[in-house]
């Protein structure tokens, strides 16, 4: 038992009242972060990133062709092969080819062939993606891996 | 006909009698004070007062924009639950759908037509009863919490626009979302340019929480729907709720002189009882009557009262009216637009936003960041701090406080205006940063633009307006009138003068064929 005859450091109702208050905030914070959680996707539903483009017989040097399933240009030279991103890094658009480059219908961003901005808003150039060739010996691009420009595959 | 039994026809009108006095519990609404029980014990005309202030009723004093709004969110609401009936929520059948709703379903095409309509009513009607309310200075204590829920609902009104904005699966839809959802995963712009997007994203995040997904899709299409049909006019029902009773609670409309209410809510600062504390009251009132250690109203002459039924009651339904067949002409006269089904290889070009937010797709165009969140974020902070940085009473009720209020006004408004047109027409002409200088850093470009610089402009503008007149209040009028010419022709040039790829011309006859 307790002695009585020392003065409470804190009321037993103020105690109360504050271990209340703290645990009805933590579960506050829990419950928030829990629904950030649920809102925050573990699985993605797009299909993959990674998409084969065919075999590198396809794409014979000089060749220069827009895949407008999967909005992107393969580009290939003796150096090898490119795959450049048409998605605007500015607000998502999809660029359009053009003689100087590639010009983006939304905001007026302006691009040179090799993806660097000229003109307008967007913050980057456009993305070079990473290709590399499939044990089917077809190329494979993976969307979600970007390399710095002017890098290309030797394949 | 047979002769009905008297004594049965007499039971049955003192049964109806009985059953009507059950649900009203007063006579006939024809004397003042039944009038005012009629209001007072009616759940749902009981946010009313039970007397109204007939300068409240006078047109030019709220020019009906509130109930305006009002009429148009019952409009939607309830023609947004018939189109539920008829919508689908899924990337394969919503166009469809709505099309069926457009083409199959019998009055569908009329009701999309009117909740098109009576949205893009609702954008202007909340923005316009701002504007109102800003220029009468009825922000001013007590009514500054009451700014903050208004403020709350434009921006829920907004959200609800957006969200309804890509149900229909359209390429406008579609390509407008992609834009938006992108400006708010813009962030990664700034940790881009800082290199740090890998360990710190809060863009993506956000850009992930709104999708699902990393791009629109079927997942952003149930997150918008839920989001449209559910969660936003549920909170926007209730914040309307919290609004109409803080009207009375704040003691009306505002009234130059703050006349105090029958509740001795006077809007005077210091709390001034409403009888003089000399003077013992000399009329019997109820308990109602005393609230917050103030005295009771009652030697408040109510001769500049009128009983709110029917008077209000009677402007109210008369707005009401009036919104639903506004309407339904416009319904009528013009089809909702429906372009293509949504084609994520091909953008539309232009693809333009919803016309209240072309005026911030100007500004995205020089800084997606900048312009989609930053100059958002910080107009409406500092709207929200108005009511808390100009404490003034002075003039409440009044449009723009005074003749020199007025003057103001008048001159910053032609200033507001040649900034913001000077701030379009540099870039269209003579370029920016990165025609001048192709290597300048990105946080450059980000920082330094014409959107933060037009926003720049009109904060020191304000602050001279504050240094010269000494008054807080006319400083909130220059920034507020700066807000309004900004948004006003940023919004126009959007609309008119931007053609394909964004870029500036002076006649939609002028644009490219393609």
């Amino acid at each position: 038992m307790p002695k009585r005859l020392e003065p409470e450091p804190l009321p037993r109702r103020d105690f109360l009242s504050l271990a209340g208050l703290t645990l009805t905030g933590l579960a506050g914070i829990g419950a928030t972060m829990g629904g950030i959680r649920l809102l925050k996707p573990y699985v993605l539903p797009e299909r993959s990133n990674r998409f084969t483009i065919g075999l590198p017989g396809e794409f014979p040097v000089g060749t220069e062709r827009i895949l407008p399933e999967r909005n992107v240009v393969v580009r290939s030279t003796p150096a090898g092969v490119a795959v450049v991103s048409l998605v605007c890094t500015h607000l998502g658009c999809i660029v359009a080819s053009t003689d100087e480059g590639f010009d983006c219908p939304c905001h007026g961003s302006r691009f040179t062939g090799e993806g660097d901005v000229v003109k307008g808003p967007a913050p980057r150039p456009l993305r070079w993606l990473e290709v590399w060739l499939a044990p089917d010996g077809k190329l494979v691009v993976d969307g979600g891996s970007e390399v710095s420009p002017g890098t290309f595959f030797g394949v | 006909m047979a002769e009905v039994n008297p004594t049965i026809r007499t039971r049955l009108e003192s049964v109806g009698r009985d059953l009507i006095d059950s649900i009203f519990r007063h006579g006939k609404p024809v004397t003042d004070r039944s009038r005012s029980q009629a209001v007072f014990t009616n759940l749902f005309l009981h946010l009313h007062p039970t007397r109204t202030h007939v300068r409240t009723l006078r047109p030019t004093t709220t020019l009906g924009l509130g109930t305006i709004s009002f009429s148009l969110f019952v409009v939607l609401t309830v023609t947004g639950v018939l189109l539920m009936l008829y919508f689908k929520p899924s990337v394969e059948l919503a166009y469809d759908s709505v099309k069926d709703i457009h083409y199959v379903v019998p009055l569908g095409r009329i009701m999309r037509n009117v909740h098109r309509w009576a949205a893009h009513l609702m954008v202007a009607a909340v923005f316009l009863h701002m504007f109102r309310v800003f220029y009468s200075a009825a922000y001013a204590k007590p009514r500054e919490f009451n700014w903050l829920v208004g403020l709350a609902l434009l921006v829920l009104t907004l959200a609800l626009s957006f969200t309804g904005y890509l149900l229909p699966w359209d390429q406008l839809a579609y390509w407008a979302i992609t834009i938006g959802a992108n400006i708010a995963g813009s962030p990664s712009e700034l940790t881009d340019a800082l290199g740090i997007t890998k360990w710190f994203d809060p863009g993506g995040l956000q850009k992930e929480i709104l999708l699902g997904s990393q791009s629109v899709g079927g997942e952003a299409l149930i997150r918008f729907y839920t989001l449209h049909v559910i969660v936003l006019p549920l909170v926007l029902s209730a914040l309307i709720g919290v609004h109409f009773w803080r009207i009375r609670k704040d003691g009306g409309l505002a009234r130059p002189g703050g006349t105090p209410t029958h509740a001795g809510k006077g809007a005077s600062p210091e709390g001034t009882p409403a009888s003089s504390p000399g003077e013992e009251p000399t009329k019997t009132y109820g308990l109602m009557c005393i609230v917050r250690d103030r005295r009771p109203a009652t030697n408040l002459d109510p001769a500049d009262t009128v009983p709110s039924w029917p008077y209000l009651l009677r402007a109210e339904v008369l707005i009401f009216l009036a919104t639903f067949v506004a309407c339904l002409a416009l319904g009528l006269a013009f089809d909702a637009p429906l372009k293509e089904l949504a084609n994520p290889g091909i953008p539309e070009n232009p693809a333009k936003a919803p016309w209240y937010f072309l005026g911030l797709q100007e500004i995205v165009s020089y800084s997606a960041f900048v312009g989609g969140l930053i100059v958002p974020a910080v107009t409406v902070l500092g709207l929200a701090l108005v009511p808390y940085i100009d404490r003034d009473t002075t003039g409440t009720g009044t449009y723009f406080t005074s003749h020199r209020g007025r003057k103001w006004t008048l001159i910053t408004l032609a200033l507001a205006a040649v900034l913001a047109v000077v701030a379009v027409a540099v870039p269209v002409n003579i370029g920016w940063i990165r025609d001048w200088y192709p290597d300048a850093s990105q946080l450059i470009v980000i920082a330094v633009n014409p959107g933060s610089l037009l926003m720049l402009a009109y904060a020191g503008w304000s602050l001279l307006v504050l240094r010269l007149t000494r008054s807080k209040r006319m400083a909130a009028l220059a920034l507020f009138t700066c807000f309004v010419v900004g948004f006003v022709i940023l919004t126009y040039v959007g609309m008119e003068l931007r053609g394909p790829n964004w870029d500036f011309f002076w006649s939609k006859a002028d644009w490219p064929v393609h």
